[in-house]
C-alpha cells in the first residue's frame, strides 16, 4: 500500500478468497466474501447533465468463527483496500479473530453450510458494465432533454460479482444486475411535476421516450388543477406506490421480533402467521428465481442481526411466501433462530412480487372508479407506530382527481398519508395485474419488484402538502 | 479548532504513512499536462467499528476501513472525476488521465460551464477535531463490557423486557491537495451510542420503546463513559419513564401550545431549515431524487421563514459538531455565517461553484464526499438554532407560559416533502402540560404543519443554559448516495397552537 512508484500487482478475487481462508486456518472456521461493483451512472438536472460517472470498487469481507468458552464466537473485518500483498489479508482476518474473541460465544451459532458442489462461474472475473449501457438511450435522451419541460433524471448500471469462500470448501460466484431510470418532469412555471421509473437489468427493456411520453400526458393532466381537503379517499395506487408499501412491510416480517412481541406480526400468543388479512388471493413472496428478478441463489451476510446470521453464508435461498393467498406466511428466520423457536430456517429476499390479483391494468382501476384518486408516487415514508405497522409519508409528482371512471384533474397540491401496509391488505376490495416497477422510496436500496395496482377504499390523507 | 500541541500527532500513523506528497505530485502534475485549469486530490482512510448488542449478548462486532483516492478536474469548464483503490503514484496519474478523459466526454453535453469562487491558499494545513480518546484505539473487549453492563442495568428495571445496544465509531483522515497549492492533512472522530428499553404487553398485545436520548457526536470515547452526557443518570430514569409511558393516557389530537427540547428541535430544523436552505436543491439540482425547497433564492430576504425569535446559523466550527471540519473538501476553511435572521431568509449553504452563481466572492465551506469514491457536493453544515441573547429562560419558564400543551422530548420518527413544507415528527417521551406544570406523560402523539407556520408560531426560545446539540450520522443525499454526519444545536422552544395527532386515531 505504501510503495512509492510502482503499482503493485492487485489480487484476483479468487485468489483474495483463498489467501484469506490460508491465513484462517488456525480458526474455528471463516468465511470470505469479496464484491466488486463496476457502476454507470447518469444524471440530469434543469435539463443539463450534471454528474456522470464509471466507478469500479471493492470490499473484501473476512468473517471469522473463533471457538472460546461457551461456544463459538464471530467477528468480522472488512476493507476496500486493493489487495497486493498476503499480509494484508492476514491483518484482516486478525482483525476479525481479535473482533470475535472479544464478542464471546455467539447466540446465532451453527455450523458452517457444507459445499453444495463446484460453482462452474468460480474461476470467472468480475463482470464490468461501461456507460455504453446507457447507448440505447442517447438519442431519446437527448431529445427529451431538448423538450419544452424542465428536465431531472438519473440512471444507474451496476453489475455486481460476489465471490463467496468458506473453510468448509464451498465456492460460490454470482453477478447480480442492478438497474433503474427515472425521470422527473416540470412545467416551465415549475406547478406541475411528474415522475416516471423503471426497473431493468440491462436498459435493454428502456423506453425513456415512453416514459417520458407519460410523464408529459400527466403534466396534461394537470392543466385542470382542482383543490381537496384532506380527508380518506378512495385511492387507486400504482404499482411503483403499491411495492414502496410491501417492502416496508417485508422488511418488517422478522421472527424474533413476532416471536418476543415486539412486532405489529406478533400477536397475544406468539407469531400471527396463519392470520388471514383478505379474502383475495394475494401472495407476497420473495424468490430467487423469479424470472428477470433474479438474486443471489446462496445468502450472503457481513453481519448478524435478527432473520440473518453469518453462520449461514453460503446456505441456499430460496421462494419465501410472507403472505400466502391473503394468510399471514413465513416470517424471517436464521438457522440458529430457526432452531431456537423450532420453526424453518428462512432467508430474506432480495426482490419482492405481490400477485394474486385480476388481469386489470391501472388504467382499468381508474376506470373503474366512480369518485376518487390516482397516485403517482409516494415519499419519505417512515414508521410511525410499529406496533401497528403505521406509516406516514407524501403523495409525490402528481395526485390525480378520478370521477366517473376517468381523471378529470390535479390535485394542486399532495398528501401527507398515515397509514398501514397491512390495513392496504386488510381492506383491499380490487387488486390488478402484476408487473415489475421501480418503488420510488427505496430504489436505492430495493429495485427488484413486482407489483399490482391496487384500489384503497379509504387512505387516510391527514394533511396537504404545499410541496410539488 | 482543537486546542491541541501539535495535532499532526493525533493523526493516524498508517494514513501519515501514506506516500501523500507523491500521490499529490502525480495526480495533479498529470493533470496541469492535460490542460486542466483545476485540479484536486483528495486521499482518505476511514476506519469505522459497530458494535451490537441484544439483551446484553453481542450480536455483531463489524470492523471495516475504507480506502481511496480521488481526482476532480476542471477541464475547458467541465467538470471530470474519477477514483481509485490503489494509493500509488502511477495510479493516481492514471487516475488523474481518466478524471480528464470523462470531463472531455461530458463537453459536448454540458451546458453549464463551471466557475468557481477564489479562496485564499492554505498550504500545509494541519486540523484534528476536538476528542478526547479515539475510540478506535480502546480495547474493543472494553467497549463491550461496558455496553453488557448497561444493557445488564436496564433488563434489570421493572417491566423492560427487551434492551438493544450498541456504538458506532468512524475515524476519517483526509488529504486534499489542489493546483492552487493548498494542502491539508484533517482527522476527525465521531461516535454514536445508543440504548433502547422495550416493554411487551403480550395481554393487551402491543409494545413500547424508550431509547436514550444522547444524540451522535463529534466525540471520543470519553463520550460513553461519561464527558458530555449523564448516562448513569439518563439509565436509571428509563425504566420508570418506560412503565410510565406504557400506562400513560392516549393524547387529545387538535391544536396544541408545544415547548420542544432540544433533543427533539433538532431533527425538526435539520429537515425544514437544514435542507430547505441548501442552495443546489433551491435551484433545481436535486429535483428527481432529494427534492427541491419552497426557499428559492429569489425570496433570498424577503422570505418570513418565522417569528422574530428565529435566528438560524450554518457552521462547519462549532465544537464537536458532527458537520464541523477546518477546511472543506473544495479546499475552503471552514465559517460560520447567518442563513435566517429575525425570522428572514438571508442565507444558504454553499461550495465554489455555487457561491458565484448566488453572486457570492466566497464559499461558505460547504463541500463534502462521503468516501474517496464519490464526487464532492453541497452537504450541510452544522445548521443551528441561536439561544435567545438577552436572557438565559430555562425550559421551566418556557413550560409555565403554556395553560394547556406537551412538552415534547427526544427523537424517534420524521418525515417532510420533498419542498420541505409539510412535515410530521414523533418524539421519545411526551409529558402532558397543565397550568404551567409538567402533568405525566402521554402516548401516541405525533405534530405536524407546514415550515414557515410552524417557527412563524415559535413565541420564545429558551436561554443559552438550555442550547444543546443533536445531529445524525448519516443524513443522505444524491445520487448514488452519500451519507454524511451533521449536528444541530438549539434551545427549547416554545410553538403555539401547533397541530398535534393521536396516532391510534391515525391508523383506524
Amino acid at each position: 500500500m505504501t510503495d512509492a512508484g510502482v503499482a503493485a500487482r492487485r489480487w484476483r478475487a479468487q485468489d483474495v478468497v483463498e489467501g484469506a481462508l490460508a491465513a484462517a486456518t488456525r480458526l474455528h472456521g471463516c468465511a470470505v466474501l469479496v464484491r466488486e461493483t463496476s457502476e454507470a451512472v447518469l444524471r440530469w438536472a434543469n435539463s443539463t447533465m450534471t454528474t456522470n460517472g464509471h466507478t469500479t470498487s471493492g470490499r473484501v469481507t473476512v468473517v471469522a468463527f473463533v471457538a472460546v468458552e461457551g461456544g463459538v464466537a464471530a467477528g468480522v473485518a472488512s476493507s476496500s483496500a486493493a489487495v497486493t500483498a498476503a499480509g494484508q489479508l492476514a491483518e484482516l482476518v486478525a482483525a476479525a479473530e481479535a473482533a470475535a474473541r472479544d464478542a464471546g460465544p455467539a447466540e446465532d451459532a451453527a455450523p458452517l453450510p457444507e459445499s453444495a458442489g463446484d460453482d462452474r462461474g468460480w474461476d470467472e472475473a468480475g463482470a464490468e458494465t461501461s456507460i455504453g449501457v446507457f447507448g440505447p438511450l442517447a438519442t431519446g435522451l437527448s431529445e427529451v432533454l431538448a423538450g419544452p419541460q424542465r428536465q431531472s433524471g438519473f440512471a444507474s448500471h451496476e453489475l455486481t460479482t460476489t465471490w463467496l469462500g468458506t473453510s468448509t470448501g464451498l465456492r460460490r460466484r454470482w453477478v447480480q444486475p442492478t438497474g433503474s431510470i427515472e425521470l422527473n418532469a416540470k412545467t416551465p412555471d415549475l406547478a406541475g411535476s411528474a415522475w416516471t421509473g423503471a426497473s431493468t437489468a440491462d436498459f435493454t427493456d428502456v423506453d425513456v421516450v415512453a416514459l417520458a411520453a407519460e410523464a408529459a400526458r400527466r403534466l396534461e393532466w394537470g392543466r385542470r388543477k382542482v383543490a381537496l381537503p384532506p380527508g380518506r379517499y378512495e385511492t387507486v395506487l400504482p404499482p411503483s406506490a403499491v411495492a414502496d408499501l410491501m417492502v416496508y412491510l417485508a422488511w418488517s416480517m422478522e421472527g424474533r421480533p413476532a416471536q418476543e412481541g415486539r412486532s405489529a406480526l406478533a400477536g397475544p400468543d406468539g407469531p400471527r402467521t396463519g392470520e388471514r388479512l383478505t379474502d383475495l388471493p394475494l401472495t407476497l413472496a420473495s424468490d430467487p428465481a423469479a424470472p428477470g428478478l433474479e438474486y443471489e441463489p446462496f445468502l450472503t451476510a457481513s453481519r448478524s442481526g435478527e432473520g440473518i446470521s453469518v453462520f449461514d453464508n453460503g446456505a441456499p435461498t430460496r421462494r419465501v411466501e410472507w403472505i400466502k393467498q391473503g394468510v399471514i406466511g413465513e416470517l424471517a428466520y436464521s438457522r440458529a433462530e430457526a432452531a431456537e423457536f423450532g420453526t424453518a430456517f428462512t432467508p430474506g429476499g432480495d426482490n419482492l412480487l405481490l400477485t394474486g390479483g385480476s388481469s386489470a391494468t391501472t388504467a382499468d382501476l381508474v376506470a373503474g372508479t366512480g369518485r376518487g384518486l390516482l397516485l403517482t408516487c409516494l415519499w419519505y415514508i417512515r414508521p410511525v407506530d410499529p406496533a401497528t405497522l403505521l406509516l406516514t409519508g407524501l403523495t409525490r409528482d402528481g395526485v390525480y382527481l378520478v370521477e366517473g371512471g376517468e381523471v378529470v384533474g390535479e390535485v394542486d397540491h399532495n398528501f401527507r398519508f398515515n397509514h398501514s401496509p397491512l390495513d392496504v391488505l386488510r381492506r383491499t376490495p380490487e387488486v390488478g395485474a402484476t408487473e415489475r416497477t421501480l418503488p420510488r422510496e427505496w430504489k436505492d436500496w430495493f429495485t427488484r419488484t413486482a407489483m399490482p395496482p391496487v384500489r384503497v377504499p379509504d387512505l387516510n390523507m391527514s394533511s396537504v402538502s404545499l410541496g410539488r | 479548532m482543537a486546542p491541541v500541541d501539535d495535532p499532526a500527532d493525533r493523526i493516524d500513523p498508517q494514513f501519515r504513512a501514506l506516500p501523500l506528497t507523491a500521490l499529490a505530485d502525480a495526480a495533479l502534475g498529470r493533470a496541469r499536462e492535460l490542460g486542466a485549469s483545476h485540479a484536486d486530490l483528495r486521499v482518505e482512510r476511514i476506519v469505522s467499528q459497530s458494535i451490537d448488542l441484544r439483551d446484553g449478548r453481542v450480536t455483531g462486532i463489524g470492523d471495516s476501513t475504507t480506502v481511496g483516492l480521488a481526482v476532480r478536474v476542471v477541464v475547458d469548464g467541465v467538470w471530470g472525476f474519477a477514483s481509485h483503490v490503489e494509493l500509488t503514484p502511477r495510479r493516481a496519474a492514471a487516475t488523474a488521465e481518466r478524471a480528464v478523459e470523462v470531463a472531455r466526454t461530458l463537453a459536448p453535453v454540458a451546458v453549464e460551464r463551471v466557475e468557481r469562487a477564489d479562496e485564499p491558499l492554505h498550504a500545509g494545513a494541519v486540523w484534528v477535531s476536538d476528542y478526547g480518546v479515539d475510540p478506535l484505539l480502546v480495547p474493543t473487549r472494553e467497549k463491550v463490557e461496558l455496553l453488557v453492563e448497561r444493557s445488564q442495568r436496564l433488563l434489570a428495571g421493572d417491566g423492560v423486557d427487551h434492551v438493544h445496544a450498541g456504538v458506532e465509531q468512524v475515524r476519517e483522515c483526509k488529504f486534499y491537495a489542489d493546483l492552487s497549492g493548498t494542502t491539508t492533512v484533517q482527522q476527525r472522530v465521531r461516535i454514536s451510542p445508543t440504548i433502547t428499553a422495550t416493554a411487551v404487553d403480550r395481554a393487551a398485545g402491543g409494545f413500547e420503546s424508550m431509547a436514550s436520548l444522547a444524540p451522535p457526536a463529534g466525540r471520543g470515547w470519553e463520550y460513553v463513559t461519561g464527558e458530555g452526557w449523564d448516562w448513569d443518570g439518563e439509565l436509571r430514569e428509563i425504566p420508570e419513564l418506560l412503565a410510565e409511558k406504557t400506562k400513560a393516557p392516549t393524547v387529545t389530537a387538535g391544536p396544541t401550545d408545544l415547548v420542544i427540547d432540544p433533543t427533539n428541535l433538532w431533527l425538526t430544523i435539520h429537515e425544514s431549515v437544514g435542507h430547505a436552505t441548501e442552495y443546489d436543491r433551491a435551484i433545481g439540482y436535486e429535483a428527481a431524487y432529494a427534492g427541491t425547497s419552497f426557499a428559492t433564492p429569489d425570496k433570498l430576504g424577503t422570505l418570513r421563514y418565522g417569528s422574530e425569535h428565529m435566528h438560524v446559523t450554518g457552521d462547519r466550527t462549532v465544537p464537536h459538531g458532527l458537520s464541523t471540519i477546518g477546511y472543506d473538501d473544495d479546499g475552503v476553511a471552514t465559517t460560520e455565517w447567518d442563513l435566517v435572521r429575525d425570522g428572514v431568509l438571508v442565507g444558504y449553504q454553499l461550495d465554489r461553484t455555487f457561491a458565484p452563481r448566488l453572486g457570492l466572492e466566497r464559499s461558505n465551506g460547504c463541500a463534502f464526499a462521503d468516501s474517496p469514491h464519490h464526487v464532492p457536493l453541497q452537504r450541510m453544515a452544522n445548521v443551528s438554532l441561536r439561544p435567545d441573547p438577552a436572557r438565559d429562560t430555562t425550559t421551566e419558564e418556557l413550560i409555565a407560559g403554556v395553560e394547556r400543551g406537551i412538552y415534547v422530548v427526544g427523537d424517534k420518527s420524521w418525515s417532510i416533502d420533498m419542498q420541505r413544507y409539510n412535515f410530521q415528527f414523533t418524539g421519545q417521551r411526551f409529558f402532558r402540560i397543565e397550568d404551567g406544570r409538567l402533568a405525566g406523560q402521554l402516548r401516541d402523539v405525533a405534530y405536524q404543519a407546514t415550515t414557515t407556520d410552524f417557527w412563524g408560531a415559535m413565541d420564545a426560545v429558551g436561554g443559552s443554559s438550555t442550547w444543546r446539540l443533536g445531529g445524525a450520522m448519516n443524513c443522505g443525499k444524491a445520487q448514488p448516495g452519500q451519507a454524511a454526519p451533521v449536528s444541530h444545536g438549539c434551545p427549547a422552544a416554545r410553538f403555539r397552537g401547533i397541530s398535534v395527532l393521536n396516532t391510534q386515531e391515525e391508523g383506524q
